[in-house]
């Protein structure tokens, strides 16, 4: 650890990461709620009606940024899951059980707002297509990985287990996705493909990236909300918590 | 951490292995349920599907594979839990001997005792389908190829739910997800063969899948085991 500079290690301690939370919380929560106004405001009143797909394109402004933080925030969590393990920090997986049911909900509202938009435009609610399958199986890794987790009651190990087993998955996901990608295409060919839609307009692009930059604060907002309450439920044996606790009873 | 003799690894292996296909050797009828219940699951898609032998043929490996995989949660739970009830895995764990090449030992010894019957009663099931030669044979050393993989996904599923309230559902929701690309290449590579392809491809990923394994595995089975007894 250096002695100049902020030492980051000082918020691996939940005593001093549970404040620091509390105040990030309402940025990332406003953030995410005015860029989610502006978004939905820019896809239902401004962007242009799609000449091909009719009103129903626009389910992707809340679709594509759904899929796109399901996956990230795999990566992420898997992050925090590989620094829990090596420097065995409690908040790193602590962050990691924060952040897995947001992504599990993030990869159920993509599979689940694609089945709605792929019954008016592909004509059927679900197809075998290589990303819906992924998508399916990553939702599967989310559970196992939450399962896991409220199966062993020592917090300690289910910390190290659960960490482990989103490594093996984080390893995985680009193996399955490129085997399911490969498995689709031999079978038959793409009957149906994102990549063959024509060319987004500019209105479009943009407020995809403003609803995918609203999903990510929304993220980040509600793992630091949900991290606060699993660092009380965690730490109620300390001393700190007991203190917070009697100054503001509820 | 002493450093460890390469040859005292190896002794470690043959140990363990030994051990346990000479506890799998005195609980025969366990092994062979096993079997049993791959070829009755096999056995039930034709009934629930359909008996024409056109559609049947084109559905076998994948019908096969997917027995393999439920055939193999099933013989998990003999990997680790046993030896974790009577307590000897723990004094495994805290044996001189480095514990990833006891893992290796037992690890090999279930595929020897569980995967390796499956892969020979495989050609039996492709007959059961009507396959031709080339596509029973890609079907079976398919299987020869991805069940060592199996058995070290189930490994390390098996050690991270040791102790656990959930059981074999949550095993089954750990490792079937992980399981996906092995069954995709397996059934693909007897598929490909049946249309006229090579199965060269999928055989030489899945051959790179089980080496994989076999370098990683013993590491993350290790810890997930040493993590239960923490």
């Amino acid at each position: 650890m250096t002695k100049t500079g902020i030492s980051w290690f000082r918020f691996s301690s939940p005593a001093t990461f549970y404040p620091l939370a509390g105040r990030l919380v309402p940025w990332f929560g406003t953030a995410a709620a005015v860029l989610a106004l502006v978004g939905l405001y820019l896809g239902f009143f401004v962007a242009p009606t799609d000449y091909q797909q009719g009103e129903s394109y626009r389910i992707i402004f809340i679709h594509v940024p759904a899929a796109w933080m399901a996956m990230f925030t795999y990566l992420v969590m898997a992050g925090w899951c590989a620094a829990s393990l090596i420097w065995n920090t409690r908040m790193s997986a602590m962050m990691a059980q924060a952040l897995a049911p947001t992504g599990a909900m993030f990869a159920f509202v993509s599979l689940w707002t694609g089945a709605f938009w792929g019954r008016p435009t592909w004509g059927t609610y679900w197809v075998w297509d290589a990303r819906l399958t992924s998508t399916l199986i990553l939702l599967f890794l989310y559970l196992g990985y939450i399962a896991l987790r409220s199966a062993i009651d020592d917090p300690r190990r289910a910390d190290r287990a659960s960490a482990l087993l989103a490594l093996v998955g984080v390893v995985n996901v680009p193996i399955i996705y490129f085997s399911v990608k490969w498995w689709n295409t031999l079978h038959q060919g793409a009957s149906v493909s994102m990549t063959a839609a024509p060319k987004m307009a500019q209105t479009m692009l943009v407020t995809m990236l403003i609803m995918a930059f609203a999903a990510w604060f929304y993220t980040i907002a509600v793992a630091l909300h949900r991290v606060r309450s699993i660092i009380l439920e965690r730490e109620a044996h300390t001393d700190w918590v007991r203190a917070l606790v009697q100054r503001s009873p509820q | 951490m002493h450093a460890t003799d390469p040859i005292d690894v190896l002794r470690a292996v043959r140990w363990a292995c030994g051990r346990d296909l000479l506890l799998a050797m005195r609980s025969k009828s366990e092994v062979a349920l096993v079997l049993v219940f791959f070829i009755l699951v096999i056995s039930l898609f034709p009934l629930g599907v359909s008996p024409d032998p056109k559609l049947l043929e084109r559905i076998a490996p994948g019908i096969a594979w997917v027995a393999a995989l439920l055939a193999s949660l099933l013989s998990l739970p003999r990997l680790f839990a046993i030896d974790h009830a009577d307590g000897s895995l723990e004094q495994l764990a805290l044996a001189p001997a480095p514990l990833a090449a006891i893992v290796a030992g037992k690890v090999l010894a279930h595929w020897l005792a569980n995967g390796l019957p499956l892969v020979l009663l495989a050609p039996l099931a492709g007959v059961q389908f009507g396959l031709s030669l080339e596509t029973n044979a890609a079907l079976t050393l398919g299987l020869l190829l991805g069940t060592p993989t199996l058995s070290w996904l189930g490994a390390i599923g098996a050690a991270l739910t040791l102790g656990t309230r959930a059981g074999s559902a949550l095993l089954a929701l750990l490792v079937l997800p992980l399981a996906v690309p092995i069954l995709i290449f397996g059934a693909g590579a007897a598929e490909s063969v049946a249309v006229g392809l090579g199965a060269q491809a999928h055989l030489s990923l899945l051959g790179a899948g089980m080496i994989v394994a076999w370098v990683f595995g013993p590491f993350a089975a290790a810890l997930a085991v040493r993590i239960a007894y923490e």
